[in-house]
């Protein structure tokens, strides 16, 4: 079971790896851009509204256009695209997967292949199975345009001014730190059991070691994340992001917000109907 | 007498979990005081410095600050936080805790955006934090991917530029190299000569002299073991090795090669009390 245990430990390097890179590409939105340039309430709005008509959408073609959207954004705000794409469409099927996988053989319908054993994937099963992957996929590189062109501080006061409850704030900027030590504990984890475990280990006692390791990571967190609160009060929050920047709308940011939320208008009425 | 910035009356603390951390403290702190607290592991001394900050509120006895109880009631009035937390600024002893930003800038900015300064006056703390602490290249970093120093000095930058008129320390020179430690040291003397009331927790006992007026100890059994001067707990050999902060081993020397046992604290020159014979 070697390798096993290796390949869970590479997948789980590979989505630390890429939450990493989505989540604290700072560098990304302080670029020059299209999207970067924007009034964060604009971004906040529009790219809602393009999500909201994705996941509505019940037209695959639809769907396609609005991804063609999301990556002509991309481009013009001068975002790395192959990574843009990638990062999607790599991680993506290992958690959608565990969901669409039974959709593909457990709805009826119309045979699209036999399998071996009497596995059958219907054509609704296929479909099914496709409209989920496309619909989270899309919707997650929309919400990646957002997170990749929005300096994290500004994102959640355009939130708070947005009048998303403080509260709410609170518990992403929690999370969000979470994520970050969540991941060094896991990266010195490894190195440190890499330092220690001189030799091969038994199966059992690998299973071992890894049921010890996720009960330690558990524990810190917790423990580490009521100390982040704490180190939050002390320097004087109260719930409430404040940055520096000033939101002030100009023309161009008025147009904007109005072509965003018109798109993603059309695309909810043309998507019902089906395709 | 000045009006004690703390004063603690039969002060217990335990944790959640039930773990004893302090027990029956009593003391105060004068304004413009420098102070040492020392302890070994366990002894209490972050937990103590938690409590100053208010943001844990003791399981028994009384604590006050600037005269005024801390409560969880105390602060859930928004004015009494906001003006205690502008005065008192604490420097956690684990630098991944305190360092949530996604940016060096926004960590610096982040005690002075909460407590509404002006605008113009936030840039220039900042700016001026990061130039005290040099660390100006590091603006744009993801604080949580920096190196063990430089996350030490970000840490320190984000309350400098919140200028508290009382420092709480915990362990501040864990990790720094010898030239920002004795920055750090300076910058604990000058806080002193402006005023200012410096509370550090530390086990380095090289450094105590020189930035403290006054060295509480607490013992492994959560209590004041003893308070006084830098050179009467120093000397207090029986003392230090009591609380675990000195530990007795074997010196060779060369006009001894059957060698002797002796006290001594790692790193601080230590006199053997024997005549040279060279
Ligand atoms: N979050 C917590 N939950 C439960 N017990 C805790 C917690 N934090 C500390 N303790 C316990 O409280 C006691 C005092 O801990 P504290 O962190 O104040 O010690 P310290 O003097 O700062 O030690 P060190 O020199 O190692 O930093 C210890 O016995 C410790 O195990
Ligand atoms: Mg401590």
């Amino acid at each position: 079971m070697a390798s096993a245990r290796g390949a869970i430990e590479r997948t789980l390097a590979e989505i630390g790896h890429v939450l990493e890179q989505s989540l604290f590409a700072e560098t990304l939105s302080r670029q020059p851009g299209l999207l970067q340039a924007l009034d964060p309430r604009v971004k906040i709005v529009g790219l809602l509204a393009l999500l909201v008509s994705v996941s509505v959408s019940r037209n695959l073609w639809v769907i396609g256009g609005l991804y063609g959207v999301a990556l002509a954004l991309a481009v013009v705000s001068r975002l790395p695209v192959g990574a843009f794409v990638r990062r999607v469409w790599l991680v993506l099927p290992f958690f959608t997967g565990m969901v669409a996988l039974p959709a593909l053989f457990m709805t009826p319908g119309p045979t699209l292949w036999s399998l071996p054993f009497d596995w059958v994937i219907t054509r609704t099963g296929a479909l099914t199975a496709l409209f989920l992957l496309t619909r989270v996929g899309t919707s997650v590189s929309f919400a990646l345009l957002l997170i990749w062109t929005t300096p994290w501080n500004t994102l959640l006061k355009a939130l708070s001014v947005l009048r998303v409850p403080d509260g709410f704030i609170l518990i992403l900027a929690m999370t969000y730190r979470y994520i970050a030590l969540l991941l060094g504990i896991v990266d010195d984890m490894f190195l440190s059991r890499k330092s220690r475990v001189v030799g091969k280990l038994s199966t059992a006692d690998e299973r071992r070691l890894l049921a010890a390791s996720a009960g330690a990571l558990l524990g810190r967190s917790l423990q580490l994340s009521t100390e982040v609160y704490l180190a939050m009060q002390s320097r004087g929050y109260r719930g409430r992001p404040r940055t520096l920047d000033t939101f002030a709308m100009t023309a161009r940011d008025w147009a904007w917000s109005f072509g965003l939320v018109a798109l993603a208008a059309v695309a909810m009425v043309v998507g019902q109907v089906g395709g | 007498m000045a009006e004690p910035v703390f004063a603690l009356q039969n002060v217990d603390f335990a944790y959640d979990s039930g773990q004893m951390a302090l027990q029956d403290v009593s003391l105060s702190i004068c304004p413009g005081e420098r102070i040492v607290v020392l302890g070994s592991n366990g002894s209490g001394k972050s937990t103590l410095l938690k409590l100053l900050d208010g943001l844990y509120y003791p399981t028994g006895g009384e604590l006050k600050a600037f005269g005024r109880a801390l409560t969880e009631a105390a602060f859930a009035d928004d004015a009494f936080n906001f003006a205690f937390r502008r005065r008192v600024g604490l420097v956690f002893q684990d630098t991944d805790v305190q360092l949530f930003n996604a940016s060096v800038f926004d960590e610096v900015a982040f005690a002075p955006l909460q407590l509404d300064l002006p605008r113009a006056d936030v840039t220039a703390r900042v700016e001026a934090a990061m130039r005290d602490l040099r660390i100006e290249r590091l603006r744009d970093r993801a604080p949580h991917r920096l190196s063990g120093g430089e996350k030490r000095r970000v840490a320190l930058a984000s309350v400098l530029s919140l200028g508290p008129e009382v420092w709480l320390l915990d362990e501040p020179t864990t990790g720094l190299d010898p030239r920002s430690q004795s920055w750090l040291v300076d910058f604990i003397c000058a806080q002193g000569a402006a005023g200012r009331t410096v509370v550090t927790a530390t086990h380095d006992l090289t450094i105590v002299d020189t930035i403290a007026d006054r060295v509480l100890v607490f013992g492994e059994d959560h209590r004041l073991a003893a308070a006084g001067t830098p050179a009467e707990i120093l000397s207090n050999s029986e003392l230090l090795l009591a609380c675990n902060l000195t530990h007795e081993h074997w010196h060779r020397h060369p006009e001894k090669p059957d060698g002797h046992r002796h006290l001594h604290y790692h790193g601080a020159p230590h006199d053997h009390g024997h005549e040279r014979t060279g």
